[in-house]
């Protein structure tokens, strides 16, 4: 059973988000344990540049293993202000810590997004 | 209603992942599919295909039936060895690839993929009619195991009784051999689906679990990886080996395919009795012909398979599109990143102008157009070969 953390939200697109999406906080995001484990070695990570806009519920970047491909959705609006380059450089990280070290982006949301789901109603979409 | 291998509960209990696959609910991956792939690159892997179909022929007229059933010639191969075939139908497109096995003189066991078993099942059963000969579906009762890797060898030697450890050194590939384990004969064959020396164990059902854990404790000193069908599809993949459904079908002729050699349709010089598929396959490989020697001669609709390879780091998958600077010419069937090579690989069916090695194309990968480079295949082979 893949790990789930209680203090993340979480989007059905498998997306992670840190704390709570007000407007103007900077949030840390990434792709839930459950997806790099349906994925498998991930090989390959294409996100978003710093200062690009983001939409919530659209495709922000993928990602890719030998198995399969999937698009990244971002769980926020707003402007990327960091990207993980060790995740970009090293995707395996991913599969080792999707939580952590593994995380992709962080964004600055330009408005609150109330869609998000708690780690019950996410765990309730995977089981 | 989903199969279920006699090794699900090992695999289960080994952190497996398993998916459905042609009816068969089988490992994907236990831990790291590109771990998996590297050990039977360098090392060993251990795999359950207890899903492949297994059908035996046999009587004084099981080598005629096949003669007629497929487009090799079973009847030339000789007992102890078997040789990679298919089974056509009436116009040429291919039902299935196949192995076919010469056990004895009047006994063959043929290999087909888990997808078509069934359908092969009764084609050759249909085919076999008027011949004076039994065909068995062995599917059920048969467990299949496979050890893979340049290390394969030195753990089968291991596996098996000390009385037949020479048998098993000096099995040649592309034969097989029965030899005992634990005093219990099965069936042991040196083939594979991975691009590396090999062996495969064919053996009933409730002897898989105790042959599995066997494997494993003899190949732990040597590292063997337990391994799933992601890896198996990558490993095929470099190793320009076609999967049923992607590069095969029946849509398609064997030579299209770029597989004409397993057609053997006779000629004056060596005539050979009609076999299903003969006169469409006759036509088939004419027409190939012409197309490698003149390319712009063939139809719009003309395709062939092609490798691809290409430098960037996004993977051509199943069903993209291929381009040249005049539109699509093509499809692509199978992609991934190659863990070996370290960049995309791909295999394609394109119009024939377009498959000369070193020819530039671009593939459609998500609504981009990535550049690749027309290969030859194998993308990969094991040294030493």
């Amino acid at each position: 059973m893949a790990n789930i953390p209680d203090e993340l939200r979480y989007t059905d697109e498998h997306e992670w988000v840190s704390g709570d999406v007000s407007a103007g906080a900077v949030v840390t995001i990434g792709i839930t344990e459950y997806a790099t484990a349906a994925l498998g070695d991930i090989v390959y990570v294409e996100a978003p540049a710093v200062g690009d806009t983001v939409k919530a519920g659209e495709v922000c970047g993928e990602l890719e293993s030998t198995k399969a491909v999937s698009e990244l959705y971002s769980p926020v609006t707003g402007v990327v202000t960091e990207v993980n380059q060790a995740v970009l450089d090293a995707p395996e990280i991913l599969n080792r810590d999707a939580y952590g070290d593994g995380w992709l982006l962080k964004i600055k949301a330009s408005a609150a997004n109330t869609k998000l789901l708690n780690a019950e109603q996410y765990a309730a979409i995977v089981d | 209603m989903t199969r279920h291998s006699p090794l699900e509960d090992r695999h289960s209990a080994l952190g497996a992942s398993l998916i459905e696959f042609a009816g068969w609910l089988m490992p994907v991956r236990y831990s790291s599919d590109l771990a998996e792939h590297v050990a039977v690159r360098t090392g060993a892997g251990l795999f359950d295909l207890s899903h492949m179909g297994e059908i035996v022929v046999t009587g004084p007229g099981a080598a005629d039936a096949l003669d007629f059933a497929l487009v090799g010639r079973a009847g030339i191969i000789e007992a102890g060895r078997a040789k990679y075939t298919m089974i056509c139908a009436e116009d040429g497109g291919v039902i299935d690839d196949l192995v076919a096995y010469r056990l004895g003189a009047d006994r063959f066991m043929i290999v087909a993929n888990a997808s078509n078993a069934d359908v092969v099942v009764g084609e050759i059963r249909q085919r076999c009619q008027g011949f004076e000969c039994e065909v068995l579906d062995e599917s059920a009762r048969t467990a299949l195991v496979a050890v893979q890797g340049p290390l394969a060898l030195k753990i089968v030697e291991a596996m098996v009784d000390p009385g037949d450890v020479s048998l098993v050194s000096s099995l040649r590939y592309y034969a097989s051999a029965t030899a005992s384990v634990d005093g219990k004969s099965l069936l042991i064959a040196r083939t594979g689906y991975t691009g590396e020396d090999g062996f495969e164990f064919f053996c009933p059902i409730d002897r898989a679990g105790h042959l599995w854990d066997l494997a494993l404790e003899k190949g732990a000193p040597m590292g063997i990886a337990v391994c799933g069908l992601a890896a198996r599809d990558t490993l095929r993949l470099e190793a320009g080996m076609p999967l049923y459904g992607h590069e095969l079908s029946l849509e398609r002729t064997p030579f299209e395919a770029g597989l004409g050699r397993v057609v053997r349709l006779g000629s004056p010089e060596k005539p050979r009795a009609e076999f299903v598929g003969q006169a469409a396959l006759g036509e088939a490989a004419a027409r190939r012909s012409a197309w490698n020697e003149d390319p712009e001669s063939a139809p719009e609709d003309a395709r062939v398979l092609i490798g691809l390879e290409g430098e960037g780091r996004r993977s051509a998958r199943e069903g993209y599109a291929v381009f040249a600077t005049e539109g699509a010419v093509g499809q692509v069937t199978s992609g991934a990143p190659s863990p070996t090579l370290g960049h995309p690989i791909a295999m394609a069916y394109v119009h024939p102008k377009y498959s000369a090695v070193g020819t530039h194309l671009k593939v459609d990968i998500r609504g981009r157009h990535e550049e690749m480079v027309v290969s030859a295949l194998p993308f990969y082979q094991r040294p030493n070969y």
